[in-house]
């Protein structure tokens, strides 16, 4: 660690003002405060600060995606040998090689085109970077299906960074989710990649691994895609080779879906580590939960005669990407709400709104991006009124108690 | 007052990128968002909509001094309807194709904010002549834009421009896609924002 600080301080001149690589000075503060906590304080007014600045704070977020990450590897390799039939004559290693490689190559992009971006815009503006995009950039590649291809990411990732980021100016400012609009941006401009029955699940080898031809009766549909197009109320859901498929497969994760979405015991390991550094609100958390099975429970009481409405309520949460934007997404502290009510407010919209569109619109078989959006609009709106009210309340008071 | 004197040109020149009524007025947005799908629509209206505000100022312009003030508006509405209908008529004699696709737009130019502005702001105060060119470079103004950004929508979307194919077939084997986002107003709304955001970044001096 010395060395490493003493390293820093020794090179510090050449970018400092005046020195040779002065203009690169955004890139090297960056690097500096990302390895060690600045230890400049403000100079004037009152500022409260926290011990754990936003670096530190994305970095634990990034270790709490990690679980899932992983898992979402091994399941995209677990996926491809089971359409292929090869998965019980293959080793828990290659299976995770696989998904690794299909995985990696994401991360790579989505780093590098957001970064990029991020770095340009610092470095013309001569700010310093934002730290953003660190989390972001580790969750765009897991809210994608694997079979999405390379160049419609970059083009989707830059298009976030761009227009729901830098123009309303850089982390902090931003009103919507930057994955989420990532994956907005592709889910609307190519359906084709991003839907559907064929994009779950890998099916070509990579270099050299994993060759094979798809088995007959394979079916790449997600759990929530069989329940949207099923013509009865009870839905038998099957894996990738038609046998069926039980709620521990959905628990565990060994079921399509988009990379990191699947697995709720990898989510709930990122959730604890989350709530236990207090970094995402339990209160989002819950009242996302909360409100979702509410809904669910109201549909299969007096909802639609369809198999979705049809579905419990502790299926709706486990299923599709309701339990990765709960605890990921939703609790994103710069685009959800801030006060303590207006956070409850928030999470109770989303719960809601995800199952709504579920089982409303046919459209769409998984409705938690479009909730997650939704909420972000109305973040500030529920900040407004719960303000508003106490504003109004203390004034009540303050008449009060001069007029007695 | 000679004809290209500095005031005229003024008058033609200003409307086509500097005081562009969509871009700097942020007005006619409403149809620049629903027509601009594709080249040739986009060209037809912003065809229409130059000839009609044209020749309306025109014919406000030679009127403004028998208007009565209390029914000016009323007036104005009378001249632009009639334009309108005769615009839209030729349209479905002559590129029924096009009309069909601009459908509830063509009609819908009497409402375009750009129209009663300039004849309010112009055609009532200055000369049939001015009003003109002023008419023409306010048309010519917010057809410009709506074809940039229909010329964009188009390309991304389909692949063509005014129907022809202008993506070889080769590069959609590589994998490339058309961009299904750019068919949504919504792409058009922030393709606009982008116009304005490259005119207002090259003229700071137009940020307020």
């Amino acid at each position: 660690m010395n060395a490493l600080r003493k390293m820093l301080d020794k090179i510090k001149p050449t970018f400092n003002e005046g020195g040779k690589l002065s203009m690169f000075r955004s890139v090297f503060d960056g690097f500096e405060t990302f390895l060690f906590v600045p230890n400049t304080t403000s100079k004037s007014g009152a500022h409260i600060h926290d011990a754990v600045d936003s670096k530190r704070i994305m970095i634990m977020v990034v270790i709490a995606l990690m679980p899932a990450l992983l898992f979402g590897m091994y399941n995209v390799g677990y996926q491809h040998y089971l359409a292929i039939g090869q998965l019980a004559e293959t080793g828990f290693w290659t299976v995770f090689a696989y998904g690794l490689l299909a995985v990696l190559p994401k991360i790579v992009v989505s780093y590098l085109v957001g970064l990029g971006i991020e770095f340009t815009v610092a470095q013309f503006k001569g700010e310093e970077i934002h730290e953003g995009f660190l989390v972001s950039g580790i969750i765009i590649p897991m809210i994608v299906p694997v079979d999405c291809p390379l160049w419609m990411l970059a083009l989707a990732t830059a298009f976030a960074v761009i227009f729901a980021k830098e123009i309303f100016g850089g982390t902090g400012m931003n009103i919507f989710n930057v994955a989420i609009v990532t994956r907005m941006f592709l889910f609307f401009s190519y359906p084709s990649k991003m839907s559907g029955d064929s994009v779950w699940i890998a099916k070509d080898g990579i270099l050299g691994l994993g060759e094979g031809t798809v088995v007959n009766g394979f079916t790449g549909a997600t759990p929530l895609g069989q329940v949207a197009v099923s013509p009865t109320t009870q839905t038998t859901l099957v894996n990738a080779v038609g046998e069926p498929s039980t709620i521990l497969d959905a628990i565990i994760g060994l079921i399509p879906g988009s990379i990191g979405e699947t697995s709720v015991i990898a989510i709930a390991l990122g959730a604890i580590l989350l709530l236990v550094t207090r970094i995402a609100s339990w209160k989002i958390m819950l009242s996302i939960f909360g409100s979702g099975a509410l809904m669910a429970w109201i549909f299969n009481a007096i909802g639609p005669d369809t198999a979705v409405a049809a579905l419990p309520w502790y299926e709706h949460l486990i299923l599709g990407g309701f339990a990765f934007g709960a605890v990921f997404m939703a609790t994103d502290p710069v685009t959800s709400a801030r006060t303590e009510a207006g956070k409850w407010m928030y999470g109770c919209l989303i719960g809601a709104l995800a199952i709504i569109i579920r089982v409303l619109n046919p459209g769409y078989p998984e409705g938690m991006m479009l909730a997650i959006l939704f909420g972000n609009v109305f973040a500030p709106l529920f900040d407004y009124l719960v303000v508003q009210r106490n504003i109004s309340k203390r004034a009540k008071r303050a008449t009060k108690a001069i007029n007695s | 007052m000679s004809l290209f004197s500095k005031e005229n040109r003024e008058a033609f020149l200003s409307p086509l990128w500097m005081n562009n009524p969509v871009t700097m007025q942020v007005l006619g947005i409403c149809s620049a968002l629903a027509v601009t799908v594709k080249l040739e629509p986009a060209l037809v209206m912003g065809l229409s909509v130059t000839i009609i505000v044209a020749v309306a100022n025109l014919v406000v312009s030679l009127l403004r001094n028998t208007i009565p003030n209390r029914i000016r508006i009323i007036v104005q509405l009378v001249v632009v309807a009639a334009l309108v209908t005769i615009v839209s008529e030729v349209l479905k004699a002559f590129a029924y194709d096009v009309s069909v696709q601009l459908s509830v737009y063509v009609g819908l130019i009497i409402t375009n904010c750009i129209l009663m502005g300039r004849l309010e702001a112009f055609a009532m105060a200055n000369g049939p002549w001015s009003s003109f060119l002023d008419g023409l470079g306010n048309g010519f103004g917010y057809a410009v834009i709506l074809v940039v950004v229909a010329f964009v929508r188009e390309l991304f979307s389909a692949g063509t421009l005014l129907g022809f194919k202008i993506i070889p077939e080769c590069v959609y084997e590589f994998g490339y896609m058309n961009n299904g986002l750019m068919l949504m107003p919504p792409m058009a709304l922030i393709l606009l924002g982008c116009i304005i955001w490259f005119q207002r970044a090259k003229n700071p001096e137009l940020n307020d």
